[in-house]
């Protein structure tokens, strides 16, 4: 890609205004400062930096499925199953074998990598519409399991909550939450990092030209198919990544991770943020789910108590509020987030996921 | 013998249920190329409605009458079409021709209605009102098999003959199954397919809502859950029978219905991985599913 001239010296500004954020998050916990009721707390307070370390976590986990959707225009519905299969791989190595944290870690990791390699290489067999179903049904086989509590491993409806007995001290109690959020923003910064050089790559590349028109990348002599199992192992890999540090973060794994309805939420995330801009994930993530856990607050609170109930109901949901919102930038703005700001280097990529996004996944 | 005669009953039972939701949804998919995320939130406003007006009719004991209960799915068939044909004037329509962002706007809905829902009638389940002859019990070959069974297979059979006749013998039903076939053939021909969409929307819609009230009989409540829970069962019976397809969704409906029972019976509670293993199956074999068009 040739770059016009004076690009050097805005990229030059824009890694230092990233290496600013980035340092101002590591030093949250440090900021004693109050937050006008954003969040629940002063801003280095543990809820605080729990609610903080949650944006975070669903922010990576949405540039993950951005990786997968609005790069490659996989349009999966079981993503959800790789997130909740990180967590719970870690939660019951940890927790019904009594392994330590590293040992724990490494068995993740390995389901990690053949759970998508396995349910990938049979999914991509289709496209379209049909590739979705299939992996809708992958995770909804993986729901069930989960649900069904097999040898009492995964807790069925209650969930499984964290042994600690043989993790590190750091990882343990409400005063430690800052070693938490310190994870989840690492967490961060590894899959930031990993996506921006993948999807840098000849093979993102190659992604993206299998999104604009996958008969052409054929006729050109490559395989989408390898090139899409690539994609699909890469996301669902990360994917894991971002459930065990949700696990830690959360003390516990619960079913409700593995619902298409949380498959869903990811796809409202990437959308809501503008999809294959990368940048746009994450602030979706963010978005939506700061704004699913202070709406849910901000319903108990007088302000929207005393409102009339015709509004003070659908108000008090935050699903409700999230949901117009989502219609709202379908309609209207299907760029996203990443529009309002006109995202530097996205836009021939925006323009493409519109013109994909106008095409329709049914035809493809 | 009695235990075979019971699981098949019920198994059809459910797959009548399954196929009213699917056959909404394989309509509006074959004609419009749209997979409506929001026909488990057009259910659940009829299930709703059906328990609101049941709620007023119903005597001390829970009980509707006849005509009371006639009356419940009257108002879920309309509350269904009413949702159905708004959403697609309001929120399909728009966005013409833009069929990806067509199913995100449905996504978006069906977070909206579910949530609304959950605000207004909270998350618990709410006993749905039905006759007394619904809760009993008929006696067929020695097995005792619930009434309610009866109710759907009659419902289900009486829409899939009528939506057969609609298509086959009226000038709507003709546009539909040409739309279907080729959409730019039919418009090029003069015909507003525009409208047809309008009308596959209201009649999924109505089916989608007829299906809540009923859904409500079969499990004795309705709840917020009800709809996501039916929409991804749907899911799976549309492309298992082949996207588009009425028949292929009743047929797929009575093997998903079928085997769910009886690997719930003889394999406790492996029903629902049975079916998403069927669906995997069926897709990778024949990635349009049983009776899917070739093109």
């Amino acid at each position: 890609m040739t770059r016009a001239p004076g690009t050097q010296p805005r990229r030059f500004a824009g890694r230092v205004t990233l290496a600013v954020i980035v340092l101002l998050l590591v030093a949250v916990p440090w900021l004693d400062l109050p937050t006008a009721g954003l969040l629940p707390d002063r801003l280095n307070a543990p809820g605080s930096l729990q609610l903080l370390g949650l944006c975070l976590v669903f922010g990576a986990l949405a540039m993950t499925y951005d990786l997968l959707f609005g790069f490659t225009g996989l349009l999966s519905f079981g993503h959800a199953l790789f997130f909740a299969a990180g967590a719970y791989t870690f939660a019951i190595a940890a927790t019904v074998f009594h392994l330590s944290g590293p040992a724990a870690l490494a068995l993740t990791l390995g389901v990690a990598l053949l759970l998508p390699l396995v349910i990938g290489a049979i999914s991509l067999r289709t496209t379209g519409i049909a590739f979705a179903m299939v992996t809708l049904a992958f995770a909804q086989a993986g729901a069930v399991i989960v649900g069904q509590d097999p040898g009492h491993a995964t807790g069925g409806e209650l969930g499984l909550g964290l042994a600690y007995d043989h993790l590190p001290q750091f990882l343990v109690g409400v005063a430690n939450t800052r070693y938490l959020y310190w994870i989840c923003l690492a967490l961060v910064v590894v899959v930031a990092g990993i996506i921006w050089w993948i999807s840098g790559s000849v093979t993102g590349r190659v992604w993206q030209a299998i999104r604009d028109n996958e008969r052409r990348v054929q006729v050109l002599g490559l395989r989408p198919y390898v090139f899409k199992l690539v994609a699909f192992v890469a996301a669902s890999f990360l994917a894991a990544l971002c459930g065990i540090a949700w696990l830690l973060l959360v003390g516990g794994a619960n079913p409700g991770i593995t619902t298409a309805e949380f498959t869903l939420s990811l796809l409202v995330m990437v959308v809501l943020g503008g999809a294959g801009t990368r940048w746009g994930a994450l602030a979706g993530g963010v978005l939506y789910t700061f704004l699913d856990q202070r709406l849910a607050a901000l319903a108990g609170s007088p302000a929207i108590q005393s409102l009339p109930t015709a509004l003070r109901v659908p108000l008090s949901q935050p699903l409700f509020v999230l949901g117009i919102v989502f219609m709202l930038v379908i309609l209207f703005r299907p760029g996203g987030i990443a529009s309002l700001f006109g995202m530097h280097g996205s836009q021939p990529a925006r323009r493409r996921w519109l013109a994909w996004l106008g095409r329709g996944a049914a035809r493809r | 013998m009695s235990t075979i005669v019971l699981l098949a009953l019920t198994g059809i039972g459910l797959a009548g249920l399954y196929f009213l939701v699917a056959s909404g949804l394989t309509l509006i998919f074959g004609l419009m190329r749209v997979l409506n995320f929001a026909h488990g939130a057009f259910l659940l406003l009829g299930g709703y409605c059906a328990w609101l007006l049941g709620a007023q009719l119903m005597d001390a004991a829970g009980n509707v009458s006849n005509a009371g209960f006639l009356a419940m799915l009257i108002a879920a068939l309309a509350a269904g079409a009413v949702i159905g044909t708004l959403t697609e004037l309001v929120l399909i329509r728009p966005l013409y021709r833009r069929e990806f962002a067509q199913v995100l706007v449905t996504v978006g809905l069906g977070l909206v209605v579910g949530a609304l829902v959950m605000g207004i009638w909270g998350g618990d389940p709410r006993n749905f009102p039905a006759p007394p002859w619904t809760h009993g019990i008929v006696r067929i070959l020695g097995a005792n098999v619930p009434a309610s069974r009866f109710l759907l297979i009659g419902v289900a059979l009486l829409v899939l003959v009528a939506l057969v006749a609609f298509l086959r013998h009226t000038r709507y039903g003709l546009i539909v199954r040409a739309g279907v076939e080729n959409r730019t053939m039919v418009s090029a021909l003069g015909i507003d397919v525009r409208r047809a969409f309008t009308l596959v929307f209201a009649l999924g819609g109505a089916l989608a809502g007829l299906s809540g009230a009923l859904a409500g009989v079969y499990f004795g409540a309705v709840s917020p859950g009800l709809g996501s829970m039916l929409l991804i069962d749907a899911f799976i019976v549309v492309v298992i029978g082949g996207l588009g397809s009425i028949t292929g969704s009743a047929l797929a409906a009575l093997a998903v219905g079928l085997l769910q029972q009886f690997a719930n019976y003889y394999f406790t509670g492996i029903g629902d991985l049975a079916i998403v293993l069927l669906l995997a199956v069926v897709l990778l074999v024949r990635p349009r599913g049983m009776l899917g068009a070739s093109t």
